[in-house]
C-alpha cells in the first residue's frame, strides 16, 4: 500500500515537471513533429482496420434488432452515435496504447538501462525535455486527430454496410446520421482523446524512464506501460461519460 | 606508448574532491574520498566490482549526489550549480560510459553529430560533417560512419563512444571501465587511444578500471579504492611494490596477473 501511494506521489512530481519542461523554452518542435509522425504511422494501420471492421460489424449485428420495429432507418443515426460518442475514441485509444504506450515504454525503458539517458544528460541536453516531453505532447495531440480517422473510417464501413442492403446513398446516409450527432459529442468525444492521449503519453514515459534491473525491467517496463494505461482509459472513459450525462 | 608526464602542471587542480561520502539505503558506498587531479593528468582509479567506482566517476558529473564532502571540477561545486551552469560545466567533461550508450535507434554519423548540433546551434553542415570526421579519424573507425550500434563490436562501440565525448574538445575525461570485456589486442588500442587523447586533446582523465595493464598504461597515477576509501595512491610501481600487507592482499586476491606485470 505504501509503495502505491509512493508510485501516485512519484507519477504526480513526474508529471509536474512534464509541465514544466512543456512550457519552458528552448522548445523541441523538431522532436515533437518527428514523435507525432511516429505514433500517426504507427497506429495507421490498425487503427482504420479496427474501424471499418467495428463500422461494419456493428452495422450488421443492429440490423436485425432495428429491423424487428422497422426501423432499420434508424440504422445510420444508431451507428453515429455508437461509433463517435463510444466506440471510435475507446478503441483508437486500446489500439494506441498497445502499439505506441507498449513501443515508449520499451524505447525509453532501453534507453535507461543502457544509460543512453544518463549520456544525453551528460553531453548537455535535457533528457527529460528531449524524450519524455515531446513523447507525451504526441500522445496527448494525435489522439484526437486519430479518433476522428478512426470514426470516419467507421462510418464509412458502416456506410458501405448499409449502402450494399439498404442501397441509401451516400448523401442519404451522412444526413440521416449527424442528424443525431451534436456538437456536444463531438466535442466530448475529443476531450475523450487528449485525456486518453496523455494517459497513454505518461504511462509509456514513466515506466520507461524509470525502468530498471536491465533487459528484464525493459519488458516490464513495455508491458506496465499497456496495461496500466488501458485500466485508466476504462476508469477515463467511464468518468467522463458520466460528467457528459449530467451536462446534456 | 609513453605517458608525458611532464605536461602535468601540479599548480592547476581540475578536479578536487575531499571528504566524499555517497551510500544507498544502508550501503556506504563512498566513505570519504580525497585527491586532486591536475591539468594534463591520467588518474587511474582500480577497485573490486561494486566498490564505487562509477558512482565516482556519476558524482563529478552531477549525475548523482553526494551526502557529504566537496567535489570541485573546474573551480566550481558540482552540486552548488544550477541547471546552466552543470550544463555548461559537462560540456567540458567528456564521460565514456561502461556500456558504451551509443544511441541505438541513431547510426555512428548521427551519434556523433547529437551532442554537436544541440550544444552548438549555429554551426554549418559542413563544420559539423568535418567534426564528425575527424573524431572518426581520432579513434580510427571512419568506415563506421553509417553504421548503427547494433552492427559494431563491443570494442569499435567503446571507441565511438568516446569519439562522441571527444567531438566536443572536453578539458576532462572519465573513461569507465574502458577495456572491460574486450581482448588483449583491442585493449591495447584502447589504451593507445586513451594515451593519444591526452596528448592531443589535453586533457586530465579519470580512468576507472580493474584491469592492471590499462592502468598501468594510460595513468600518470593510481588509486586503489577499499572499502570506499583511496586506500593508496601513487605512480603504478609504488602502488604495487607497496610493501603494506593489505595492499599486497588486495593485489593477490584481486589481481592475478599483477605480479607478472610487475616483474616484467
Ligand atoms: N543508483 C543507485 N541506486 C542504488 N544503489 C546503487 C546505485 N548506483 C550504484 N549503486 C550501488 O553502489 C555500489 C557501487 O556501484 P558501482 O556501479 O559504483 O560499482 P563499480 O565499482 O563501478 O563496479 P563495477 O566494476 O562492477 O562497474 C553497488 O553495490 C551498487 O549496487
Ligand atoms: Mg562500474
Amino acid at each position: 500500500m505504501d509503495a502505491f501511494f509512493g508510485d501516485i506521489y512519484s507519477v504526480a512530481i513526474f508529471i509536474l515537471q512534464f509541465f514544466k519542461e512543456a512550457f519552458s523554452g528552448p522548445f523541441e518542435f523538431k522532436e515533437i513533429v518527428n514523435q507525432c509522425y511516429k505514433v500517426g504511422s504507427k497506429s495507421l494501420a490498425l487503427v482504420s482496420l479496427t474501424g471499418l471492421v467495428t463500422g461494419i460489424v456493428f452495422t450488421t449485428q443492429s440490423r436485425p434488432s432495428l429491423s424487428v420495429f422497422g426501423a432499420s432507418s434508424w440504422l445510420p443515426s444508431l451507428v453515429a452515435i455508437a461509433v463517435i460518442r463510444a466506440l471510435a475514441p475507446l478503441v483508437t485509444a486500446l489500439i494506441v496504447a498497445g502499439k505506441v504506450g507498449s513501443n515508449i515504454g520499451a524505447e525509453l525503458g532501453s534507453m535507461k538501462v543502457t544509460e543512453q539517458i544518463d549520456a544525453m544528460e551528460v553531453s548537455g541536453t535535457n533528457p527529460f525535455k528531449f524524450l519524455v516531453t515531446t513523447r507525451i505532447i504526441a500522445t496527448t495531440f494525435m489522439m484526437p486527430v486519430l479518433i476522428l480517422y478512426t470514426g470516419f473510417v467507421g462510418m464509412m464501413g458502416s456506410f458501405l454496410n448499409v449502402y450494399q442492403n439498404e442501397s441509401t446513398s451516400f448523401p442519404a446516409f451522412f444526413k440521416s446520421a449527424f442528424s443525431s450527432i451534436v456538437f456536444l459529442d463531438i466535442y466530448a468525444s475529443l476531450f475523450k482523446a487528449l485525456c486518453f492521449g496523455f494517459t497513454i503519453g505518461v504511462a509509456g514515459c514513466y515506466q520507461g524512464y524509470n525502468a530498471q534491473n536491465g533487459t528484464q525491467g525493459v519488458g516490464r517496463a513495455a508491458n506496465l506501460a499497456v496495461v496500466i494505461s488501458m485500466y485508466l482509459i476504462f476508469i477515463e472513459e467511464i468518468t467522463i461519460v458520466q460528467l457528459i450525462n449530467t451536462i446534456r | 606508448m609513453n605517458k608525458e608526464d611532464s605536461k602535468i602542471d601540479i599548480n592547476n587542480v581540475v578536479i578536487a574532491i575531499t571528504g566524499l561520502k555517497k551510500s544507498f539505503g544502508t550501503l556506504d558506498v563512498l566513505n570519504g574520498i580525497s585527491v586532486d587531479i591536475f591539468k594534463g593528468e591520467n588518474l587511474a582509479v582500480l577497485g573490486r566490482s561494486g566498490s564505487g567506482k562509477s558512482v565516482l566517476i556519476k558524482i563529478i558529473v552531477g549525475l548523482l549526489k553526494p551526502d557529504s564532502g566537496v567535489v570541485k571540477v573546474l573551480g566550481q561545486e558540482v552540486d552548488k550549480l544550477d541547471k546552466k551552469a552543470l550544463q555548461a560545466l559537462r560540456l567540458k567533461i567528456g564521460f565514456s560510459f561502461q556500456s558504451s550508450a551509443l544511441y541505438d535507434s541513431m547510426t555512428v554519423r548521427k551519434n556523433l553529430e547529437f551532442p554537436l548540433t544541440r550544444n552548438r546551434r549555429n554551426l554549418t553542415k559542413k563544420e559539423i560533417d568535418d567534426a564528425v570526421e575527424a573524431v572518426l579519424d581520432d579513434v580510427g573507425l571512419p568506415q563506421t560512419i553509417d553504421q548503427m550500434p547494433s552492427e559494431l563490436s563491443g570494442g569499435q562501440r567503446k571507441r565511438i563512444g568516446i569519439a562522441r565525448t571527444l567531438i566536443l574538445k572536453p578539458e576532462i575525461m572519465l573513461y569507465d571501465e574502458p577495456t572491460s570485456g574486450l581482448d588483449p589486442i583491442t585493449c591495447i588500442e584502447i589504451n593507445n587511444l586513451i594515451v593519444e587523447v591526452q596528448e592531443r586533446y589535453n586533457t586530465s582523465s579519470i580512468i576507472i578500471t580493474h584491469d592492471l595493464t590499462c592502468a598501468k598504461e594510460t595513468s600518470n597515477r593510481v588509486a586503489v579504492m577499499l572499502d570506499g576509501k583511496f586506500f593508496i595512491t601513487g605512480s603504478f610501481d609504488e602502488v604495487f611494490r607497496s610493501s603494506n600487507t593489505d595492499i599486497k592482499a588486495f593485489h593477490a586476491y584481486n589481481f592475478i596477473n599483477a605480479n607478472e606485470i610487475i616483474r616484467e
